[in-house]
Order: structure tokens, then sequence, then C-alpha cells
């Protein structure tokens, strides 16, 4: 998300998130901590980005081959490294934390206040990234370089360092979210445990149009869908779960449509550069 | 330099991609404690060392090398189709559907009738990105990648649901197909009728696009597309053509495995075929028998990925060496010179006007 | 006065292009407080001497001073400290932003966290004080491409600019919107900075500026001061010598009306009306060219005379037929042939064979089309025989087109278009950046289509060139036709006025 702002699509975000969910639990468990864990995990994902970013901004190389080659290699080298932790029980993890008070609200407080640590960690960077592309010079200028370099560039933004930078807070990002499944969400390792989050996540940006809180209120409501599928299940509403899950992603393509059709790109927010390298002239 | 000197090169930069990918990714396996010799050893012999193995990779490289057409095509056009998985596993369930519909029929008119509703299945799904592609300029990298998980997830939904089988015990998949709706086995060998499919498609497609007008405007609309336009060509109704006929080839390979290798449809039927395939096809750079070629490589790899379990590597050791591969042909075409784009040479890509229409016409997304 | 009181003395300034030398030898001096304009043809070195004071050029020779003092300018952000600033053609602005964190981009106040409210105050403030309204909370694709400019203009003045360069700032603005540039100019003459006005419109220079250089073929012709010239005399001064030599009159009198254009209005790519009622007509056996300073709409005019770009109003009739919306392939069955401008980007694929390119209008058409096969065997022999008729040298016939020299390229696209026999062909710019002979072969050709009972249209910049080949000469100027004249009835000063927006 970040990084796309930044004008580098990244198709790399599932290799990013494996790697960081296997290292963050390796790393756990060497260590016995979680929170260690999550900083390996930090590491891996931005490691893992460095990648794509030499590729897309130095050798500004296809993207989307870029991308996807960081997925793939980046789903097998979990597996190998996770190879012999399969099934492993994890020794810390990330419990439940209620929130004092606000937990105890019967109802909401469920919903809201009674998860793991990194749920929280979620629910307040969405805010403060959108804080800090909006009002701060970083944000400015990382919105510029993604929008038109050329421009960015005649006024003295480093274009290449911006989208370094990006791509690899994009990708710690990426590993954290890998973390919160191998550290919290269901303690351990399996192969391909992320299960096509990071497609989400790339439809949930442009479902969001850009723009982290809306990114953060599509992510739950994407989440809720999952979630119902279960439910409906249970409470032996015949909907299907897989025709639940088919939901995000048609209604990801109807946005795109919406968008495109509308010409509306300005308003809502695709970066204009997005996805072409830049090539400064002369 | 001429054209066959421009092809040779970047194929010695390919061949070369793949050497360097092979043995970074082995020397990697020496972090888990794995001895890289023994494994390339284990990856060749497992891929290629005996007929057994030889007859797997070829089977293997059935569905690789439809998908990675489906891909190549409309890379021709410049466009990208990452939605080979989607329209395999749509092919699987049109071929699925005429199989469970019409079990009595002979093979003779059931196996084409397959064939057909698999490749309208694949061309229906491509279609569904086509035209908004063709008609608003919606971003088809995008679109054709969501339509993956609808079609996975569509192929989830019947197999739970509608077509769960009256003898599979509750397990998610469907009834076994009737004999008749399996392709026929070539002699005694593992080898099937399917062999030929990639081969009869990729012969049809060099013959269309060099000798006919359709593929001359193909090959113009990719390699400029205003030109085409000046010359009076319209990118719209080739957009979808080509989508088309990419839906349809990846709806074959989803026909291919649905008879042969699983005989009914059920989940998980693509290890990511369809994701292979992009890798195949940007290996290739878009040429067709390149593409053959990658294909069975591809394929080799996924067969020794087996073979390499035996030493306590996993199998997803494949995919990291394919992800590799595909970073060192990168990395590979840049410093060649050039990219991994097939439709300007070399002379012009580092060109100031190569470098302007590249910039010009790449697909901005979205 | 010397050096010391100018706020820029170029002196000698000398840059070399592969082809051609941009500025050769150029003195110029910018006074505090004065609008100089400097004025010249396209390719007059007026744009390529301000990229120098910019430090986007470095000169081959020559020297910089600024404020007197000898200065090496090695960028653009460079330059910006030494307070030069200049405002392109194209605006360099991010169009989601606001006009404000547009004017603040790059700039590293110690703060970090940007603070809306004083910023959008101080901006509202500068642009106040120099009349350059713009709405500083709104994003820049909501503004008017009026207001864009001034973004630019106050991107300078907030770094501190006080030389500040425009290159033909008016290009893009409406008549008021450039009446309200003018007075913003001389307000930051008034406070004592020095404006560069790049322009090649006579009318402006009367209205803008103190002083006037005109440049012609890279040379300065005269530095004036305003009061001591007439439009007549500057517009001598920049076309500046004797017309070229009439050739080939052409024997007849041209025959039927093949292209009629009526009341022709079309769109820019911004959306901006390029085109605003083009009158135009062109009969067979006559060679009618487009003359006039680039940027006037001859793009456009090219593009929907071929069906590349929809016309907004008005009617184009070929041949008796009205073909206003037809498609780009109809007007070819029709018998419009093109030969594009950018040759390389819509005359020919590149990277297809030479072969593939001379069939790339035909291969639905026998002998290359046969029902659903392309004879490659025929389109070999096709392309084999006017490689040889139109002297296509250099390349075997599957190598790829880019692997062609530029004439040979031109003379590929020309072969294929002309073998169509076409009943009018629409030239761009047929002979911009080709060698002597191939231009002398490309004009040639021309002039045979001509003496063939065809019709010509030839868009134009170089009016040596167009003088001698047309018929008669069309000017055009900011979207219409300023005036149609016999070229052998040309002369230099109505010939500039024409281009410079002036009726004569």
């Amino acid at each position: 998300m970040v990084a796309e702002r930044a004008g580098v699509i990244n198709l790399g975000l599932e290799g990013m998130m494996l790697v960081g969910a296997v290292l963050g639990f390796l790393a756990m468990n060497e260590t016995g901590s979680a929170v260690t864990g999550v900083l390996a995990a930090l590491a891996a994902g931005a490691a893992a980005a460095t990648v794509h970013a030499f590729f897309s901004v130095t050798l500004k190389a296809n993207q989307i081959i870029s991308g996807l080659g960081l997925t793939i290699a980046g789903t097998g080298l979990a597996a190998i490294l996770g190879g012999s932790v399969v099934g492993v029980p994890a020794r810390d993890s990330f419990g439940d934390v209620s929130l004092p008070l606000l937990g105890s609200i019967p109802g909401v407080g469920e919903i809201l206040f009674r998860h793991h640590a990194l749920v929280y960690v979620g629910f307040l960077l969405a805010p403060a990234v959108w804080v800090v592309l909006r009002h701060t010079r970083l944000g400015l200028h990382l919105r510029a370089v993604g929008e038109n370099p050329a421009a960015a560039d005649a006024m003295g933004v480093s274009v290449a360092a911006y989208r370094y930078g990006a791509v690899l807070f994009g990708g710690a990002l990426a590993g954290l979210a890998g973390a919160s499944l191998s550290l919290a969400e269901a303690p351990g390792w399996s192969e391909g445990m992320t299960a096509g989050r990071g497609w989400i996540a790339l439809a949930l940006v442009i479902f969001a149009t850009w723009d982290p809180l809306r990114a953060l209120v599509g992510a739950y409501f994407f989440g809720a869908l999952d979630v119902l599928g279960f439910r409906a299940q249970i409470i032996g509403v015949d909907i299907p779960s897989t025709v639940l899950g088919m939901i995000p992603y048609v209604a990801t393509i109807l946005v795109l449509i919406a968008v495109t059709v509308l010409g509306a790109r300005k308003r809502l927010g695709a970066p204009d550069a997005l996805g072409v390298p830049y090539l400064r002239e002369s | 330099m001429t054209a066959f000197a421009l092809a040779a090169r970047s194929f010695i930069v390919q061949l070369v991609a793949v050497a360097v990918g092979v043995v970074v990714s082995v020397t990697l396996l020496a972090l888990v404690g794995t001895s890289p010799t023994d494994a390339l050893e284990a990856l060749l012999r497992g891929a290629f060392g005996t007929d057994f193995a030889l007859t797997q990779t070829v089977l293997k490289a059935i569905p690789l090398a439809l998908c990675g057409l489906a891909v190549a095509v409309p890379l021709l056009m410049r466009l990208w189709n990452i939605g080979a998985e989607g329209q395999f596993h749509a092919g699987a369930i049109g071929a699925t559907f005429a199989a469970l519909s019409a079990p009595e029929w002979p093979a003779a008119a059931l196996l084409p009738a397959m064939i057909g509703a698999g490749m309208a299945a694949g061309a229906l799904l491509a279609l569904a990105a086509a035209v908004p592609r063709a008609l608003w300029g919606v971003n088809e990298i995008i679109t054709t990648l969501l339509l993956n998980y609808v079609a996975i997830l569509a192929v989830a939904y019947l197999v739970i649901g509608p077509w769960r089988g009256a003898e599979s015990f509750n397990f998610p998949v469907s009834d076994l197909f009737s004999p008749a709706a399996a392709l026929p086995r070539l002699g005694s060998s593992q080898l099937h009728l399917g062999v030929f499919f990639p081969l009869i498609a990729a012969a049809i497609l060099v013959f269309l696009l060099h000798r006919s007008p359709w593929g001359f405007e193909v090959r113009m609309i990719g390699a400029s597309p205003g030109a085409a336009r000046a010359a009076g060509m319209s990118t719209r109704k080739n957009v979808v053509v080509v989508m088309l006929v990419a839906g349809a080839l990846a709806g074959v390979a989803g026909m291919v495995e649905v008879s042969m290798t699983f005989g009914r449809l059920q989940q998980g039927i693509s290890p990511g075929y369809g994701y292979m395939a992009i890798v195949i096809a940007a290996l290739a750079g878009g040429n067709v028998l390149g593409t053959l070629a990658a294909a069975i490589l591809f394929g080799g790899f996924v067969v020794g990925g087996f073979a390499l379990q035996t030493l306590g590597v996993p199998q997803a050791f494949v995919l990291m060496l394919q992800g590799i591969i595909l970073f060192c042909a990168l990395a590979g075409a840049r410093l060649a010179g050039s990219r991994l784009t097939p439709w300007l040479p070399l002379r012009l890509r580092r060109g100031e006007a190569g470098e302007a229409a590249l910039q010009k016409e790449e697909p901005s997304i979205p | 006065m010397n050096d010391r009181e100018h706020l820029v003395a170029l002196r000698g300034i000398v840059k070399q292009f592969p082809r051609v030398r941009a500025n050769d030898r150029v003195d110029f001096d910018l006074r505090a407080g004065e609008i100089h304009a400097l004025l010249g043809e396209n390719g007059a070195g007026k744009t390529t001497l301000m990229n120098i004071l910019t430090g986007l050029y470095r000169a081959d020779e020559g020297e910089i001073r600024i404020r007197g003092e000898p200065v090496e300018l090695r960028s653009p952000r460079h330059a910006i400290t030494r307070g030069v600033g200049m405002v392109h053609q194209h605006f360099r602005l991010v169009d989601r932003f606001t006009a404000a964190e547009n004017v603040t981009l790059g700039w590293h106040s110690p703060r970090t966290v940007i603070r809306r409210r004083p910023l959008e105050e101080e901006i509202q403030r500068l642009s106040e004080r120099y009349r350059l309204r713009v709405d500083s909370a709104r994003p820049v694709w909501q503004l008017s491409v009026g207001e864009q400019q001034r973004i630019e203009i106050l991107k300078n003045l907030y770094r501190g600019a006080d030389i500040l360069i425009l290159d033909e700032p008016t290009a893009v603005l409406t008549p008021q919107e450039a009446s309200g540039l003018f007075e913003s100019l001389r307000e930051m003459a008034a406070a004592g900075r020095g404006v560069v006005f790049i322009t090649h419109k006579l009318e402006e220079v009367t209205a803008v500026a103190d002083r006037v250089t005109v440049l012609r073929r890279g040379r300065n012709v005269a530095t004036v001061a305003r009061a001591d010239t007439s439009e007549p005399e500057l517009a001598r001064m920049m076309i500046g010598h004797e017309l070229p030599e009439r050739r080939a009159e052409s024997a007849a009198e041209p025959g039927e009306v093949v292209l009629a254009v009526s009341g022709l209005e079309a769109d820019d790519d911004r959306g901006l009306r390029a085109l605003s009622g083009i009158e135009l007509e062109v009969r067979a056996g006559e060679i009618v060219a487009i003359a006039g300073v680039a940027g006037n709409g001859q793009r456009e005019l090219t593009e929907v005379l071929v069906g590349l770009r929809p016309a907004r109003a008005g009617r184009i009739v070929f041949r008796n037929r009205d073909v206003t919306n037809a498609s780009v392939a109809r007007r070819i069955a029709a018998g419009i042939g093109y030969c594009p401008e950018d040759r390389l980007r819509q005359g020919v694929a590149p990277s297809l064979s030479v072969t593939d390119n001379l069939i790339s209008k035909r291969y639905r058409s026998a002998p290359v089309g046969h029902r659903f096969l392309l004879r490659r065997r025929q389109a070999r022999r096709v392309a084999a025989e006017l490689a040889r008729r139109f002297d296509i040298r250099g390349a075997d016939l599957d190598a790829p087109a880019a692997t062609l020299s530029g004439g040979n390229v031109q003379k590929l696209v020309l072969a294929r278009e002309l073998s169509a026999d076409p009943a009018l062909l629409i030239a761009a710019q047929p002979t911009r950046g080709l060698d002597v002979g191939a231009a002398e072969f490309i004009r040639r050709l021309l002039l045979e289509q001509r003496a063939r009972g065809r019709a010509v249209l030839v868009i134009g910049e170089d009016l040596d060139e167009l003088l001698e080949i047309a018929d008669r000469i069309a000017v055009i100027y900011e979207g219409a036709i300023n005036g149609v004249f016999r070229a052998r009835e040309a002369n230099e000063e109505r010939i500039g006025l024409l281009m410079a927006g002036r009726a004569a």
C-alpha cells in the first residue's frame, strides 16, 4: 500500500508475508520470545522487499515479473526454512489481550478489544500511516514520487530513495502480517499458511482506493466475510462460504471498473505513475 | 544485427540465467544442510534421468505449456494475463460439466465435448477481464489476478455443494468420470493423447501469427500500437480475441488435468500452473516455441522436486528455484541491455526513442 | 551599462547538438526590472539558450554571469539557488496535490510535520502580491491551465527566484488569462525582478516586452528596445532572408476539390480546444502546405483528418463523401494516405521486419492477403519491388525496420502509402531530421504525386521547403487558418505576420 503510493506495484506481498511468518516463528522458537519473532519478521519482510526494490527501482525491470518472482521464491524459501518446524508448537505467542475497561463493554468490547497485540498494532498503524502520508513532508514527498516522479525530481526529491524506502517499509509490514499469523493467529508454521492473503491485500488496496483508513475498514469488511462464512454454516444459513469468499474479489473488480470508467482516477487515488519505472531524461 | 542473431542472443542470455538460477538455488540449500551437488544431481536425475522421470516431466509439461501459451499470446499484444490459473480452473469446471452431464456418451463424442466445454469456460472467464479492458481500459493484470480466486472458489463451491459425488464419502470431490472421459493412452506408456495438445496449439498459433491477417494484426499491435492504429487496425477487437484464445488454451489444460490426472473434479487440481506459466512465458519472451521449451524445463523441475524430497528437501524448493531463475533472467536481460519484453529490438531499446516509447506505452496501472 | 548592472549576462554562448548548432556565439542580457522578450521561429535556439541559463544544459563555450559574477550552473536545482527559475511549457505539477503542496514540494524546511494553514496563507499572500490568483487548497487537477501556470510561477517565486524565465507561457492560455499573466509579469518587473519571455508571437512582444532579442538559426540577430522597432521589422528579422526559388511550377490548373474541411474543431490530449473552426480545401493536382509555428494545432489537424482523433464539430468531405466520423480503415480504403510526423511511433513498427511494415496496410487484400491466409511469398515479392522502386537501402527485407536509417524509414513509409495510389496524401513533417539526399528524394516524391494529378497536404515548419514545393500555403495560428496565399505571391513580412498571429 505504501509502496504503491510511491509508484511501485508489489505482487510480492504473499512471498514477503510468508518469509516474515516463518522467520518470525523461527526466531521466536530460538529465543523463546514472541517479540524477537516480530522483529525478525519485520527484518525478513524488509530484506525480501529489498530484492524487489533493487529490481524494480534500480534495474527498472518489470515490476510485475519481479513481484511475482518474489512471491514464488518467497513461498519456496519459507517452506524450506520452515521445513524443520512444521507442526512444532510455539514456545511463545501473543495471547489475546483484553484492554482494561474497554474489553469489558459487552458486545462491542468483545469484538473490538479482545485480540492479540498485533491486531492493535494494525489498528494503530493505519491511522498513523494516514497521518504521515497526509500531514508530513515525508508523506508529501512520497506521494509526489508516486504521482509524478518528474515533478518530484525537478524539485529535488530523490525518486529512488523514496521508492526504496516505501517498498522496504511495505515489506516490513508484510513480514509483520506474516508474523501475526505464525505467532498469534494460529501459532505455528505450515506451508502456504497465508492462503492468498497477500493477494487479497492487493485487492484491498484497490478496493480502498489507496487510502489507509479505508483500507483498514476494507480489511475488516473482507475479514468479516471470511468469518461470516463459518458462522453462516453454524447457524445453518445456506450461503456457502466459498460464495462469500468470492465477494471480495468480485467487489474489487467492480470497484476497479467503476474507478476506471468514471475516469475518476484522480479523485479516487490511483497514483498516476504506478508501475511505471521512472527514467530520468538527460 | 539480424533478427536471428537477436533471437539467438536472447536465448543464450536466458539459458545462462536458468543455469545461474539453478546453481544459486542449490547453493542456498546448503543453508538447510543439504549438499548442493547431491541436490543438483537428484534434481536432474529425478527430472530427466529415467524413462519414468521423463514421462512424468512431459506429463507435467502439458498443463504448463498450455498455460504458458495462454500467457504468452496476450503478451504479444502487451497484455498480462495473470489469470491462466483461473482459466485453468474454469476449464476444469467446463470439462467436468460435460463429463458429468453425458457420462453415457462414447469417448469419441465425450472428449471433444469436454475439450469444447473447457475451452469455452476458460474463454468465458478471460472475457470477464478482456471486455472491461477493451471498452474502458481497465487494467487486466489485476482483474485476471482476482478472477483466479473466483474460479478457484467456484471449484470449491461445486465440489462441496452441487457436484459432490454420491460415492465420495462426503469428501469434497465429484464423482469419478466415466472411462470414456479419459484421453486414450499412447501404447502402454503413461503418456496420453494430451501430449499433442500443446504441440497442436503451438503449431496453430505459429501458423496464425505468421500466416494470417489476424496474426499480423496481433504482432503489429504488439510491436507498435501507434503504427497499428494508423494502419487502421482495431486494438479493442484484438484484445478480446487474444484473451479468448488465452482463456481457451488454459481451459484445455484444465480439461486435460481433470480428465487424466484426477479423473474427477476436486480442489487443489493445480499446484500453481497458472503462475508458473507466467514465469515460463516471461522467460520465453512471449515466443511460442520458447514457451514449449521452458514448459518442459519447468515440468522437469516440478518432477525433480519430488526426487529431492528423498533428500529431505521440501517440494517447495522448486518454487524458490523458479523465483530465483526468474530474477536471474530479469537481471540477465537488463545486463544484456534489454528487457524481458519481446516487442522492441535491442538497438531501439537502448536508444532514446525506445525508452520514450516504452515509457509512453507501458500500460499504467490500473 | 556594464555586466555588473545586469541580472544576467550571457556572452558568446555556443551549444552544439549532434545535428545542429543550436546556439552560435549568442550574447544576451537581462536587466533588473525589465521584461525581455526572446523572439524567434521554432528551432531558432530560444529554449536551448534558456535551458543553459537554468542549468539543464551546459554550454560548450561562453560565459554566464549572474549579478556580475561568473557562475557555472550544474542543474536546475543549482540554478534556483542562484535565483534563476523557469516555467516550462509542460508543467511539472503533481495533479492530485493542492497548490500549496506543489509549491512546497522538495522544500526542505526544518519542520517534518506540515502545518497547512500558515503555509497556505503565505502562498496566498505571495499570490496576491503579484496578482497570481490561485486557490491554494484545491488539488491541481481541478484547476484551470492558467491557474496551474500561476502555481508554477509561484513555485519559483517561493524559492526566491528573481530571474524568471517563461517558455511560451501564453500557448496554453485564453486571451483573458494571457493579459492577466502580463499584468503579473509587470508587477514582478516593477518589484525589481527580471523576466525573460520566450515567444514567437509579435503581439505579445508589443504588449508586454521592454526589450526584444531576436534569434534566428542559433544566432542573435538583434537586441532592441521595443519602442525603437515595429512589428513588420521584427517579422523580417525573424524570417530574415530572401525566399527560395519556386520550382516545378504545376503545369495545369488544379482539378476538382479532393478534400474540403469546414468548421472543423477538435481537442488536444488534455481536452483543451486545439482546433477552432478550420476551413481548408485541397484540390487534385496541387500541393497545399500548412505552415505555422509548432503547437498551433498542426498535430491535431493531421490526426483528425486521418481519423486518429475525433472531431468535435465541423465536416470533413473527401471526394464528395462525408468522412468526418469514418474509421481509420475506411479512410484508408477511400484513398487517404498518411505519412505521420512521428515515424517510429506511428509510421512503422520498428521491431517488425521491413517486409511486414511495407504490407501493413494491404495485408488483407490481394495479392498478399488471401482469405484467411497471409501469403508470405507474395508479401516478399511486393516488398522487394517497393524497396527497389523507392530506393530503400541498408537492410535486408527480413530485418527489423529499426535497423534502417531515418531516411530509409521515411522512404519505407512513403513506399507503403504511395503504392496504394492515394487520392490524397497527408504528410506531416515529411523531411524532418533527414539528411539532404533523403530529404530531396522525399520532396521529389511529393512533386511526382502532384504531377500525377493527386492531391498532397504537407504540414511543416520549414518555411523554405514549403515555399519551394507547395502551390498554396495556409498559415495556421491557434487552431484556425489565419490566411491562405499562393506560394509564388509570398513575401517574408506577410508570412511572418501571419505566423505570429497578425492579419496581413
